[in-house]
C-alpha cells in the first residue's frame, strides 16, 4: 500500500499540468492531432490513479481539451468523482469540467444529485457556489426536481453571495421543473426588494426572463416594478426592468400612460445611453400601444425622434446602428415623423459601416413617396456607382428595384425614368440580380402600355451595344438583361424605329456565346422582327429590301443551328427551313409578309399567377375520366401520348407553312378549336363580350382585356435617368401653373400632391405625363368567384383563421385548463411548455395577496383579477357550446354562400338571420314571433357594389376583431382586383399580410360576377376597446363591361361600436352575484321613454345587437351579462315601466360603460 | 439570455468558449469559426452588433464582440439583453482580467484558460448576468483564491519543481515566443455601473 503511495507520487513527479499541456501543444504545431492524442492517452493512464490530485490535474486538461473540439464525455465518471472530491480546489475543477461537458444525454448525470446536496448544504459559501454555478449549466429535470426545495432555501441564505446565485437558478429549475415556479414565486418576488442590489438584480433578471415568455401573467408585478423603476439606481436593473415594461405595455394601454412621464424623465437625466437607449425603445412600445382616443403624444414622439436623432449623430458607429434600428420601428407607426429626417438617412447610407448602410437601406423603403422617390433613387444610384463589395452592390439593386416595384409602383409617376434607371443599372458588371432586372423591365413593358415604344427604343439600344454581350462570359449575370430586351424588341417590333438594325444586332455571332435561354428567345423574336420589317417593306413596295433581309436572315440563322443548346438548335432549324421557304416565295413575287406575321398575331397579356387555378371545369366534363382506354399496362401509357404528339408535331410543322391562304387558315382554326375543345388540358376561355380581337385570325383563344390607350408618348430623345429628375421638375412645375389656370381639370390633369394615403392616388388620379395604365393581371372568365382562395395556403387571412380557431376547439372542452393550453400550444416549439402552464396557474395565488394593495395605488389590475375570475368561476362550460355553435355557424354559412353565389344572390340575407336564431332562444323565453333582425349594416353603396358589415371579437384574442364585409354586386359590370384598405389609427389598425406596409390595401380574395355577392373577412387589431371608433376606407376595384374596364373606388366608414367588442358570453346567476357584490364595478344607468315593444322582444334585440345574454328574468326585470374581448365584465339590469325601460349598468371600465349605455339607448330609442 | 461567449485571437485560435446551450464538439467549432469569419471583416471602427450566424440562434439573436489587440469577445445574446449593456459587460469582463491577472494578455488567457473560466462564472452564471459591479467580482476571486491557496493548489510542491526542471528540456521556451504586443490594452470606457 505505502508502496503504491510512493509509486503513485513519483509517477506525479512526470504529469504534466494544464501548462505543460499548452506548451506541449504549441510546440507540435505540425503533429498536433498527433501529440494530443498521445496526451488523452497519458490522461487515461493518470485518471485510473488513485490519486485526486492526479485526477483533478487529468480533468483540468481535459477541460481545456474539449475547448479544442475534443470529446470528453467519456471521461463523465471520473469529473463526478473530481467533483466529490473535498478539497475546493479540485471540486472547482470538477464542477468546471461538466458544466462544459454535461448534459441531459449524459447517463452519469444521476449519480451527482447527493453530491450536489452536499455541497450545496455545505458550510463553506465557495463550495455551494460553485455546486450551484456548475448546477446552472447541467441542470436536468431529475436534478431540477431533488434540488428544487434545496435551492429555494437558499433563497434565503445569509451570505448574499449564495442568494444571488440561487435565485438565478432557479429560472433553470423552472424551465427544466415546472411545477416548482408556484411554490418558489412568493420568495422570488420577495426577493425583488432585497436589500442586497445583486439579488435584487439576480430576482429582476429571472422575473423578467419569465415575463418574456408569457407576460400577461406579470401584469399584476407592474406596481412593483414600477417603485423599483423609480427607485433603483442600477442601471443594468434599471435597463431589464424597462425592457420588462416594454413587454407589459401592449397588454395594458394604461400601463403606458402612467410610465411616459418616468421615462421622459430617465431620457432627459440619464448620462448613461445604454439606459437612454432602452427608455426611447419601451417609450417608442408605448406609444404604439397607446390608443389614438388618447390625447396625442406627439411631444413625446418628438423627444424620441429628436434622442434617436442625437444618437445616429454620434460618431460611435454603436449608437448609430441602435438609433437606426430604433428609428425603423417608428416608421411603421409614424412615418411622418421618421420622415423629416431622411436627410439623415441618407447621409448614413455614406457610411463606411456596412451594418449601418444596410440599416439605412430598410428605413429607404418606408420613405419614399411620389415626391421623392426620384430624387433617392438617384441618390442610391451614385451609391451603386462608388461601392465596391459586390455584396453591398447587389443589395442596393435589389433595394431600389423593391423601393420603385413597392405596392404595384405606387410611388412610380415616370416609367420612362424607371427604364431608364433599369437599363443604367445593367451597367452593373458582376451583379448576380441581372434575372430581377430582366423581370422589372418585362413587367413594366407589358403591363405599362403606353411605355412600350419608350422601353422598345431603350431595349434595342441595349440590344445594339455590345459591352452586354462582352460580358457575358460566365461570371455575369447581367446578361439576362438581354432575355427581356430581345422579347420586348420582338414583341413589339411595331415600335421600333429602326428594326432592321436591331435585326442585324440580334443576328451578331456573339450572340451565340449568350447562354442557351437568351439565345432560344433571340432566335424566336428575330422572326418575329423579321415579320414586321417584311410587312413594313412589302407596304412600302420594296420587293428588292425584303429579300435582302430573308437572305440576312439566312445568312446568319446557321450560326444558330449549330448551337449545342438543343432549345436553340430545334428554333433555329425549324425557323431556318421557314425562311428558306419564303425566300423561294419572294423569287416568284409571291407576296408573304401577310401570312408571316400572322404567326405572330394576338397580344400577350400578364397573367395572375393564380389564374390557372381559378379557370371553372366547364360543364359536363370529368377530369378524373379516362381520356383513352384505361391502358393495359404502364409501358403503353408511355407510349401513346407520345404517339400523338409526333403526329401534332408534323402537322404543325406543316402549318407554319406560309403558302396557308386566309381560307386554309380559317379551316386550320376550325380544326384547332376543335382540337382544343376536346382537349382537357386546354384553358378554353367562354365567350365573353370584352373580346376585341375575336376577329382576328388565330387568336380568339387569347384572352385579351380592352385596355383604353391614354396618350401616345413623345419620346424625347433617350434621355438618362438623371435628365428625368430635372424633366420631372419641370413637368411638376408646369402642372402647377396649369392647375392654377384650370382648376376644373386639376383633378385629371394636376400632379397628385402629397396625398396622405394610398386611395388617393388611385389610377384615376394619374397625371397625363405619367401615361400609364397599369394593365392589371388576367384572370380567366368566368373564375370561380369565391374560395378558391380560401384554400390558399399563402393567404395570410386564411392562415390566421385557422390559427385563431385551433386552440380553441381543444380548449371548449377543457374549460378549467383552457387559459393554459392556448398558451402552451403558443410556446408549443419552445422549451418550456411547462413553465407556461405553470405561469398561468400561479397569478391566481399571488393576486389575492396582492389586491387590495394593487387597487389602492394604481387600480390598473383588472386583468389579474379576470383571471382570477376566469379560472376559479364556471361559466366556460356553458359558454362552450355557444362559442362552437356560433363557430359552425360561421363555417356553414360560408359554405352556403359558396353555393349561393352559384346560382343566386340572397346570400346576405340569410347568414344574419341564421344568426340571429341563437340569441334569440338566449334572450327569449318563449317563442313569440320576432321580427327578421340582421347585425349586418350598411357600410356603403354605389352603383357598383353594396357592402354590409359586422364585427366579431372573440374572447380568446383580446386585441382583435374580425370584420365580416358583404360585398353584393349590383352593377352588370365583373368586378374584380377588390382591394379594401384603411385608413389605420393608433389605436386600431388593419392586419395586413406580412411585409406589406401600412399603406397597402388588403386584396379581396374573390371576384364578383354581376348580382353575385359574397362574403370577406378582415382582422383588425385593437388596443383599447373603451371608446367606439371611426375608420376612413377605401375599396377600389376594377369594374369590367362591354365597353371596357374602369378602375372605381368607393370611400366608407368603418364604425367600430363598443358593442363589437363584446361577445357573448353565459353567466351564471351565482356567479353573477358574486360579481356585482365584489363592489370593483363601476355603475351608470340610463332611462328611455316611448317604447311600444314587447318586454320580450326588447329583450332578444340587446341581446342579438348588443351581444348580451339574459342571466335571469323576472316578469319585467332581466339582468344581463356580456363580456368584452379584453375581458371586461358588463352587467346589466334592464326594467320595463309603462312606456319606459330603464337600465342600469355595471362595468370594469367605466368609460366603457358610458359609452355602451349611448348605444343601447339609440338602439331602444328605435323601439 | 446569454447563449454563448466565445474569446478567440485574432487567428481564429479558441481561447475560451462557453456554451450556455448544449452543442456536440464538433458544431461548437463550427460555430467558433463561422463567428471568427464574420468579425474578422469588420474594421475596427465600425458597429459592435452583427445579425447572428446561421448556425447560433436565428434572426432573434445577435452577436456583440469588443475587439482588444490581439483578442475577440463575442457574447451571442437574445432579444432580452440590452446592446450597449452587453458591450459594458464585456468591458467589465476584460476589466476584471486585467486586474486579476495584473495587464492581462494573450498568454496568460491561454496558459489559465480554467482561472478565465472561474473569472467568467462570477459575471455570468448558466446565461444570466450575476454580477456586473467589478469590486466584488473581483472581491469574490481574490476570495476563492485565497481558499486555493490555503488547500495547497493544484499542483504541490515537487511536481511544481519537476516541472522546471522538466522545463529546461524543452527545445524552446514559449514565454520567450514573439507574439508582439501582447496586452490587451483596456481603453478607459464609461464605467457601467
Amino acid at each position: 500500500m505505502a508502496l503504491k503511495m510512493v509509486k503513485g507520487s513519483i509517477d506525479r513527479m512526470f504529469d504534466k499540468n494544464l501548462q505543460d499541456l499548452v506548451r506541449g501543444i504549441r510546440n507540435h504545431k505540425e503533429d498536433e492531432a498527433k501529440y494530443i492524442s498521445q496526451c488523452i492517452d497519458e490522461i487515461k493512464q493518470e485518471l485510473k490513479q488513485d490519486n485526486i490530485a492526479v485526477k483533478a490535474n487529468a480533468v483540468c486538461k481535459l477541460t481545456y481539451l474539449q475547448m479544442l473540439g475534443y470529446d470528453i464525455s467519456w471521461a463523465a465518471f471520473n469529473i463526478i468523482e473530481v467533483m466529490s472530491a473535498s478539497k475546493f480546489t479540485f471540486k472547482r475543477i470538477g464542477y468546471l469540467a461538466a458544466s462544459q461537458c454535461f448534459h441531459e444525454g449524459t447517463d452519469v448525470i444521476m449519480l451527482t444529485t447527493n453530491q450536489i446536496r452536499k455541497d450545496l448544504s455545505s458550510p463553506s459559501q465557495y463550495d455551494t457556489g460553485v455546486a450551484l454555478t456548475g448546477l446552472s449549466c447541467f441542470v436536468t429535470p431529475d436534478l431540477a426536481r431533488d434540488l428544487a426545495n434545496d435551492i429555494m432555501t437558499l433563497m434565503s441564505h445569509t451570505k448574499p453571495y449564495i442568494r444571488k446565485k440561487a435565485v438565478l437558478i432557479m429560472y433553470k429549475v423552472f424551465l427544466k421543473y415546472p411545477e416548482s415556479l408556484r411554490p418558489a414565486f412568493p420568495r422570488l418576488k420577495e426577493k425583488l426588494e432585497d436589500p442586497d442590489p445583486g439579488v435584487q438584480s439576480a430576482a429582476v433578471n429571472v422575473i423578467c426572463e419569465l415575463a418574456r415568455r408569457n407576460p400577461k401573467n406579470y401584469l399584476s408585478l407592474a406596481p412593483l416594478f414600477f417603485k423599483l423603476m423609480t427607485s433603483s439606481t442600477n442601471n443594468w436593473v434599471l435597463i431589464k426592468i424597462i425592457k420588462l415594461f416594454g413587454a407589459l405595455t401592449p397588454l395594458e394601454p394604461r400601463l403606458g400612460k402612467k410610465l411616459i412621464e418616468p421615462l421622459t424623465n430617465l431620457i432627459h437625466s440619464t448620462s448613461a445611453m445604454s439606459l437612454l437607449y432602452e427608455c426611447v425603445n419601451t417609450v417608442i412600445a408605448v406609444l404604439i400601444s397607446l390608443s389614438s382616443g388618447m390625447p396625442n403624444h406627439s411631444a413625446s414622439i418628438q423627444l424620441c425622434v429628436q434622442k434617436l436623432r442625437i444618437l445616429i449623430e454620434d460618431s460611435d458607429q454603436n449608437l448609430k446602428y441602435l438609433g437606426l434600428l430604433a428609428m425603423s420601428k417608428i416608421l411603421r407607426t409614424h412615418p411622418k415623423s421618421v420622415q423629416a429626417h431622411k436627410d439623415l438617412v441618407l447621409q448614413c447610407l455614406d457610411d463606411k459601416d456596412e451594418s449601418i448602410r444596410l440599416r439605412a437601406l430598410d428605413l429607404l423603403y418606408g420613405m419614399v413617396s411620389k415626391k421623392n422617390l426620384v430624387e433617392i433613387v438617384k441618390k442610391l444610384m451614385s451609391h451603386v456607382d462608388k461601392a465596391e463589395g459586390t455584396t453591398y452592390r447587389d443589395e442596393l439593386l435589389t433595394k431600389i428595384i423593391d423601393i420603385c416595384s413597392q405596392c404595384n409602383y405606387q410611388h412610380i409617376t415616370n416609367f420612362q425614368w424607371y427604364i431608364s434607371v433599369l437599363v443604367e443599372l445593367t451597367r452593373l458588371e458582376g451583379t448576380r440580380h441581372g434575372h430581377l432586372i430582366a423581370a422589372q423591365m418585362l413587367d413594366v413593358a407589358i403591363r405599362v402600355k403606353a411605355i412600350r415604344k419608350f422601353a422598345v427604343s431603350q431595349m434595342s439600344a441595349l440590344l445594339d451595344s455590345a459591352h452586354l454581350v462582352a460580358s457575358s462570359t460566365q461570371r455575369n449575370g447581367i446578361c439576362e438583361v438581354l432575355y427581356a430586351a430581345a422579347w420586348i424588341c420582338g414583341e413589339f417590333s411595331e415600335h421600333l424605329q429602326e428594326p432592321h438594325q436591331t435585326l442585324e444586332a440580334m443576328l451578331r455571332p456573339k450572340v451565340t456565346t449568350l447562354p442557351g435561354h437568351i439565345q432560344a428567345v433571340y432566335v424566336q423574336n428575330v422572326v418575329k422582327l423579321y415579320a414586321s420589317i417584311l410587312q413594313q417593306k412589302e407596304q412600302a413596295a420594296e420587293p428588292e429590301a425584303a429579300q435582302d433581309v430573308t437572305q440576312l436572315m439566312v445568312d446568319r440563322l446557321p450560326q444558330f443551328v449549330q448551337s449545342a443548346d438543343l432549345e436553340v438548335q430545334e428554333r433555329a432549324s425549324c425557323i431556318l427551313q421557314l425562311v428558306k421557304h419564303i425566300q423561294k416565295l419572294q423569287a416568284k413575287d409571291v407576296p408573304v409578309a401577310e401570312e408571316v406575321s400572322a404567326l405572330f398575331a394576338g397580344e400577350l397579356n400578364p397573367v395572375a399567377p393564380k389564374a390557372q387555378k381559378k379557370v371553372p371545369v366547364p360543364e359536363g366534363l370529368d377530369l378524373d375520366a379516362w381520356i383513352n382506354e384505361p391502358p393495359s399496362d404502364s409501358e403503353s401509357e408511355d407510349e401513346k401520348p407520345k404517339g400523338i404528339f409526333h403526329e401534332e408535331e408534323q402537322r404543325h410543322a406543316k402549318q407554319r407553312l406560309p403558302e396557308a391562304d386566309e381560307e386554309e387558315l380559317a379551316r386550320r382554326r376550325e380544326a384547332r378549336k376543335q382540337e382544343q375543345a376536346n382537349n382537357p388540358f386546354y384553358i378554353k376561355s367562354s365567350p365573353s363580350p370584352q373580346k376585341r380581337y375575336q376577329d382576328m385570325p388565330g387568336v380568339e383563344h387569347i384572352p385579351v382585356v380592352q385596355i383604353d390607350l391614354s396618350v401616345p408618348l413623345k419620346v424625347p430623345g433617350m434621355p438618362m435617368s438623371d435628365q428625368y429628375v430635372k424633366l420631372e421638375e419641370e413637368r411638376r412645375h408646369r402642372q402647377r401653373l396649369e392647375k392654377g389656370r384650370k382648376k376644373k381639370k386639376t383633378k385629371e390633369k394636376g400632379k397628385p400632391r402629397r396625398h396622405g394615403s394610398l386611395h388617393t392616388e388611385s389610377d384615376e388620379d394619374i397625371t397625363p405625363a405619367q401615361q400609364v395604365d397599369i394593365v392589371t393581371e388576367e384572370m380567366p372568365e368566368n373564375a370561380l368567384p369565391s374560395d378558391e382562395d380560401d384554400k390558399d395556403p399563402n393567404d395570410p387571412y386564411r392562415a390566421l383563421d385557422i390559427d385563431l380557431d385551433r386552440p380553441l376547439a381543444d380548449s371548449e372542452k377543457l374549460p378549467v385548463q383552457k387559459h393554459r393550453n392556448v398558451d402552451a400550444s403558443k410556446c408549443a416549439d419552445k422549451e418550456d411548455v411547462p413553465v407556461v402552464e405553470k405561469k398561468a396557474k400561479k397569478p391566481k395565488k399571488k393576486e389575492k395577496k396582492h389586491r387590495e394593495k394593487e387597487r389602492e395605488k394604481t387600480g390598473k389590475e383588472k386583468e389579474g383579477e379576470d383571471l382570477d375570475f376566469w379560472l376559479s368561476t364556471t361559466p366556460l362550460p356553458a359558454a362552450a357550446p355557444a362559442l362552437k355553435s356560433s363557430k359552425h355557424k360561421k363555417k356553414k354559412h360560408k359554405k352556403e354562400k359558396e353555393e349561393k353565389s352559384k346560382d343566386k344572390k340572397k346570400s346576405k340575407k340569410k347568414p344574419p338571420s341564421d344568426e340571429a336564431a341563437e340569441p334569440v332562444e338566449n334572450g327569449a323565453l318563449d317563442e313569440e314571433p320576432l321580427p327578421p333582425m340582421s347585425s349586418y349594416c350598411l357600410l356603403a353603396e354605389n352603383s357598383y357594389i353594396r357592402m354590409t358589415y359586422d364585427i366579431q371579437g372573440s374572447l380568446q384574442k383580446d386585441s382583435q376583431v374580425t370584420v365580416s364585409v358583404v360585398l353584393e354586386n349590383q352593377s352588370r359590370s365583373f368586378l374584380k382586383n377588390m382591394e379594401l384598405n384603411v385608413l389605420d389609427s393608433l389605436n386600431t389598425k388593419l392586419a395586413r399580410p406580412e411585409g406589406s406596409s401600412v399603406h397597402d390595401g388588403v386584396p379581396v380574395p374573390f371576384q364578383l360576377p354581376p348580382g353575385i355577392s359574397n362574403e370577406a373577412q378582415f382582422v383588425f387589431t385593437i388596443q383599447s376597446i373603451v371608446m367606439a371608433q371611426k375608420l376612413k376606407g377605401t375599396l377600389s376595384f376594377i369594374a369590367k363591361n362591354d365597353e371596357g374596364s374602369t378602375h372605381e373606388k368607393l370611400d366608407f366608414k368603418l364604425h367600430f361600436s363598443c358593442t363589437s367588442y363584446l361577445v357573448t358570453t353565459p353567466c351564471y346567476s351565482d356567479a353573477f352575484a358574486k360579481l356585482l357584490e365584489s363592489g370593483d364595478l363601476s355603475m351608470s344607468s340610463i332611462k328611455v321613454d316611448g317604447i311600444s315593444m314587447s318586454f320580450q322582444n326588447l329583450l332578444a334585440k340587446i341581446c342579438f345587437h348588443h351581444h348580451f345574454s339574459v342571466v335571469e328574468r323576472v316578469d319585467s326585470c332581466a339582468s344581463m351579462y356580456s363580456r368584452s374581448i379584453q375581458g371586461h365584465h358588463v352587467c346589466l339590469l334592464m326594467k320595463k315601466g309603462e312606456k319606459s325601460v330603464s337600465v342600469d349598468g355595471k362595468c370594469s371600465d367605466s368609460t366603457l360603460l358610458s359609452n355602451l349605455l349611448e348605444e343601447l339607448k339609440a338602439t331602444l330609442a328605435k323601439c | 439570455m446569454i447563449q454563448a461567449i466565445l474569446v478567440f485571437n485574432n487567428h481564429g485560435k479558441p481561447r475560451l468558449v462557453r456554451f450556455y446551450q448544449r452543442f456536440p464538439e464538433e458544431i461548437q467549432q463550427q460555430i467558433v469559426r463561422e463567428t471568427f469569419h464574420l468579425v474578422l471583416k469588420r474594421d475596427d471602427n465600425i458597429c459592435n452588433f452583427l445579425e447572428g450566424g446561421s448556425l447560433i440562434g436565428g434572426p432573434e439573436y445577435k452577436l456583440i464582440y469588443r475587439h482588444y489587440a490581439t483578442l475577440y469577445f463575442v457574447f451571442c445574446v437574445d432579444s432580452s439583453e440590452s446592446e450597449l449593456g452587453i458591450l459594458d459587460l464585456i468591458q467589465v469582463f476584460v476589466e476584471t482580467l486585467d486586474k486579476c491577472f495584473e495587464n492581462v494578455c494573450e498568454l496568460d488567457l491561454i496558459f489559465h484558460m480554467d482561472k478565465v473560466h472561474y473569472i467568467l462564472q462570477e459575471v455570468v452564471m448558466g446565461g444570466m448576468v450575476l454580477e456586473t459591479n467589478m469590486n466584488e467580482i473581483v472581491a469574490q476571486i481574490e476570495a476563492q483564491n485565497r481558499l486555493e491557496k490555503s488547500e495547497g493548489g493544484l499542483s504541490a510542491a515537487p511536481a511544481r519543481a519537476v516541472s522546471a526542471v522538466k522545463n529546461i528540456n524543452l527545445p524552446e521556451i514559449p514565454r520567450n515566443i514573439n507574439i508582439g504586443d501582447l496586452n490587451i490594452k483596456v481603453p478607459n470606457l464609461s464605467q457601467f455601473v
